[in-house]
């Protein structure tokens, strides 16, 4: 049997330069991320971080491979405290430029059988990479009403 | 009509439209719209369970045709789908596709899904898998900022052959009989 894995791609009328900067600095993420401030712009070693909209810290993963703007991979292991407690698992991005457009490609793996976080995440990254999308082309991302459970996962944690 | 019911979902997409769900099914369901983030391709397709639905190429010749399976406006569009445009193709057994739209928020969460009766090789579902995602996102993009990105889609590796080796065996007639 194999293991869960989730990939979902989007084409974003925009150069992965600006697909990368979106993925990896706070000011920008916090645009179209829900309200969450991620950190990824460090080399591998280095750590991802993501910092709720109470101002909670959600993540502090290590980044295992970063080649701007191509290719980043971060570990994966939610710090809420309602959370299952699952090992870490993976996220890999893979930006390809196409005629001034970015393909990218999502992969979240490493997940255990019957894993409970990968129900979460395989709901919540089609809404955040609709966003991406949405805030890359138009300038505003989205506020789809997942979020509602998300803010108030934002203030328990 | 078809069993739907022997039908399972082998690909789904997920994508969130910044638009009221009326907008978004017009995207779905009107030429002007699918000609612009289709591959080129005009729907043309009769208004109600049980009618006729066609793909069309740009000089009027068909490409995909089927039946309207449910036709909900502003919540769901589904029907079933054959390839005729591509020698062969016409062989394979026909999908559904089901296009449902539900409010969230200040946008709506478009799910496509794609059901076969048969168990399709992992090759043949590739070409889904490859499309479904450069189509989507044209439409999202087209009905949020009045433009399409122009994505020229090739079929992924593997699967003409997959095709072609399918309708020489016709694994379905043997699953059915078994």
């Amino acid at each position: 049997m194999s293991k869960p894995q989730f990939v979902y791609v989007t084409y974003i009328a925009a150069p992965p330069e600006r697909v990368w900067e979106a993925l990896t600095k706070p000011d920008i993420s916090e645009k179209y991320w829900f309200g969450y401030r991620v950190t990824a712009d460090g080399r591998a070693g280095e750590r991802m971080t993501a910092v709720n909209p109470a101002g909670r810290l959600a993540h502090d993963d290590p980044i295992l491979e970063s080649d701007p703007p191509r290719r980043l991979v971060y570990g994966w292991k939610p710090l809420y405290k309602d959370m299952p407690d699952e090992r870490a698992s993976r996220v890999t991005f893979v930006l390809e430029p196409f005629k001034g457009q970015t393909r990218l490609t999502v992969t979240h793996d490493e997940f255990d059988d019957g894993s409970k976080i990968f129900g979460m995440i395989a709901k919540g990254w089609p809404a955040v990479l609709s966003s991406l999308k949405s805030f890359l082309e138009t300038g505003r991302g989205l506020e789809p009403s997942w979020g509602e459970e998300e803010r108030k996962r934002a203030g328990g944690a | 009509m078809i069993d739907a019911a022997a039908f399972k979902p082998k690909t789904v997409y997920v994508t969130y439209i910044v638009a009221t769900p009326e907008a978004v099914f017009a995207a779905l369901t009107e030429p002007d719209f699918t000609r612009r983030y289709f591959g080129g391709f005009a729907i043309d397709v009769e208004p109600r369970v049980g009618g006729a639905f066609r793909l069309l190429y740009p000089d009027g010749r068909v490409h995909m045709s089927g039946r309207v399976l449910d036709w909900t406006p502003g919540r769901r569009f589904s029907c079933t789908w054959l390839v005729e445009g591509i020698p062969g193709f016409d062989q394979l057994p026909e999908c559904i596709v089901t296009y449902e739209i539900e409010p969230a928020g200040d946008a709506c969460r478009l799910t496509m899904t794609e059901s076969h009766s048969w168990d399709v090789p992992e090759a043949i579902l590739s070409g889904g898998r490859a499309g479904w995602p450069a189509i989507l996102s044209g439409l999202k993009s087209l009905v949020e900022t009045g433009k399409a990105p122009a994505i020229a889609m090739a079929p992924p590796e593997g699967f003409m052959d997959a095709v072609r080796h399918a309708v020489s065996e016709k694994p379905w007639t043997k699953e059915t009989r078994r």
